[in-house]
């Protein structure tokens, strides 16, 4: 399988002196379905800026597809925390808003497309501000998907909806996937939101951000968040995400040595 | 209008491309606050020319409505009205234009370069303290007695609050807004066309209709320091002749021309401010 993503000694440290990432290694092959996991402030929302392109790293190197990153790449799409849709727009044009090279007829259709994939084609003339926050966190979803990246960063983007809406665009989520299996990076705090979504999810250490533990999801889809296998897989991984938490020691390096 | 009801006609991804931001249909104007706001205003001229028919006061130097209302008249029959309403505007117009585009060009400057912003702003905002009036004296050594100097003292008018406020527009435009544009790789032109000059348009409005205010105050500065046409000379020489009611008209003709200028902006700036999302004052 093709490698999608590679991350070679990537850190981060900001002006202001903040080392946000320390080092870190992964490689992503394409169209595997990856969260990141970790304490508040670990660096994950530093690790996908890097890759987005965003911010520069101070230190190693992230490949799109074999291209070296240096600002944003055109396979990459990334969906924000917020939904972030532009408010001078309608819902149609804020998705087609990376279609701008494209004819007006064939932008049209690949929007009518992915707002019917999200469910939003009776608000396609609506403004952002008439959406609900689950309608809005579609139509970023929309957004980004409409140009149909190789690479999709998705930075906790379900965080701030109800536990139910969240559920659902996870679901949503894997479905759109399905569709051209980009490769998914998801920044997450939820595990059980790792756990149905993700083929490996990898555990963050903070200050400096770096890998702490990898975890494969062995579970087939669509995955049943009430089986019994489902239970274990949470368990193991909230046990990795403590041991992330607990303060540097000689053993826990030791461990994270193994991880890797 | 709920995106429901327009449901229907959006199901072709065609409908959607041509109708682009929704047909916004035109709320029904609403009288009754203007009534409301009409009433002190028309109390207080009806009681005034009371007391002047009834003999209680002369109206010798607050003349009654209805010898102002004959004073507009004629001068609006005569045609004598005409040249100085054209005269003014023209002035306001061109100061306002030359002023605006300076400001914004300016403030655009100045938020893009901070090296620009460093340079030129202090020495901006040093001379916004000057009083506009301290210009006139200076304006008319160096630009004459004629349009120019008006045009220019209009103009320096427009210009600060234009800056002023598209300069802290563009600088304060969310960040967040701003990435979205990055990570679709805009820069440049795109990403001022995109997002930049969206963003701070309605910033924009205000600050055009804060420079336009101003113009309208610095030309009335301008035309009483000596000018042989426009309602600023009907202003001076009403005060020579001593016709309280022609001063008087001229100050209506202001208001009414200050008023209409302002409502063109609104109604221009209108379709395209229609997505903001603001607290629209408990209406
Ligand atoms: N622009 C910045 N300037 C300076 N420091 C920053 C900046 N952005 C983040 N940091 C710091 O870098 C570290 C990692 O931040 P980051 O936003 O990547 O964390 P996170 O894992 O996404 O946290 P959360 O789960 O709370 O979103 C934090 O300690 C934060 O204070
Ligand atoms: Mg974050």
């Amino acid at each position: 399988m093709s490698v999608a993503l590679e991350i070679s000694g990537l850190a981060k440290t900001y002006p202001n002196g903040q080392r946000a990432l320390g080092g870190i290694d992964l490689t992503v092959p394409a169209g595997e379905i990856l969260a990141i996991v970790g304490g508040s402030g670990c660096g994950k929302s530093t690790l996908l800026r890097l890759i987005a392109g965003l911010e520069t790293p101070s230190a190693g190197l992230v490949r799109v597809g074999g291209d070296l990153v240096g600002g944003p790449h055109p396979a990459v799409g990334l969906v924000f925390q917020e939904p972030r849709l532009l408010p001078w727009l309608s819902v149609a044009d804020n998705v087609g808003f990376g279609l701008a090279a494209l004819a007006a007829g064939e932008r049209a259709a690949r929007v009518g497309t992915a707002l019917e994939r999200v469910g939003l084609t009776a608000h396609a003339n609506a403004w952002p501000r008439e959406l609900s926050g689950g309608q809005a966190q579609r139509a970023a979803l929309a957004r980004a998907l409409v140009t149909r990246p190789q690479v999709l960063l998705l930075d906790e983007p379900f965080s701030a909806l109800d536990a139910l809406t969240r559920t659902t665009l996870q679901d949503h989520l894997l479905e759109l996937w399905a569709f051209e299996r980009p490769t998914l990076v998801l920044v997450t705090h939820d595990i059980e939101e790792a756990l149905v979504l993700a083929d490996r999810v990898v555990t963050l250490r903070p200050r400096p951000g770096r890998v702490d533990d990898i975890q494969a999801v062995v579970l087939s889809r669509p995955r049943d968040r009430d089986s019994h296998n489902f239970e274990v897989h949470k368990r193991r991984l909230r046990a990795a995400l403590n041991q992330s938490l607990a303060p540097d020691t000689l053993a826990s390096d030791s461990l994270t040595a193994a991880a890797l | 209008m709920t995106a429901e009801a327009t449901a229907g006609l959006e199901n072709s991804a065609l409908a959607i491309a041509a109708a682009g931001p929704r047909p916004w249909s035109l709320p029904r104007p609403d009288w009754r606050p203007l009534l409301l706001g009409l009433g002190l205003p028309v109390a207080a001229a009806l009681a005034w020319e009371a007391l002047v028919r009834s003999g209680l006061a002369t109206g010798r130097l607050l003349p009654p409505p209805s010898r102002i209302a004959v004073t507009l008249w004629k001068l609006a029959r005569t045609g004598e009205l005409w040249p100085h309403v054209g005269a003014t505007s023209g002035r306001v117009g061109l100061g306002f234009v030359l002023g605006g585009v300076a400001g914004i060009l300016s403030g655009l400057a100045a938020s893009y370069s901070p090296l620009f912003r460093r340079l030129v702003d202090p020495t901006l905002q040093g001379l916004r303290a000057i009083p506009s009036l301290a210009w006139v004296p200076l304006f008319l050594l160096w630009l004459g007695i004629f349009e120019t100097s008006k045009v220019a003292l209009i103009a320096v008018g427009v210009f600060f609050p234009v800056y002023l406020g598209v300069m802290g527009a563009v600088l304060g435009v969310d960040r967040k807004l701003v990435e979205v544009g990055r990570i679709h790789r805009l820069s440049g032109l795109d990403l001022a066309r995109r997002i930049l000059l969206p963003a701070i348009l309605p910033a924009l409005v205000v600050a055009l209709r804060t420079g336009l205010g101003l113009g309208w105050m610095f030309v009335v500065a301008a035309e009483y320091m000596g000018a042989s046409e426009g309602i600023g000379y009907l202003l001076v020489d009403g005060q020579q002749l001593g016709k309280p009611d022609q001063i008087i008209a001229a100050i209506l003709v202001f208001a009414l021309l200050g008023k209409v200028a302002d409502a063109a902006i609104v109604a221009l700036a209108t379709p395209a401010l229609r997505w903001q999302d603001a607290y629209q004052g408990g209406r």
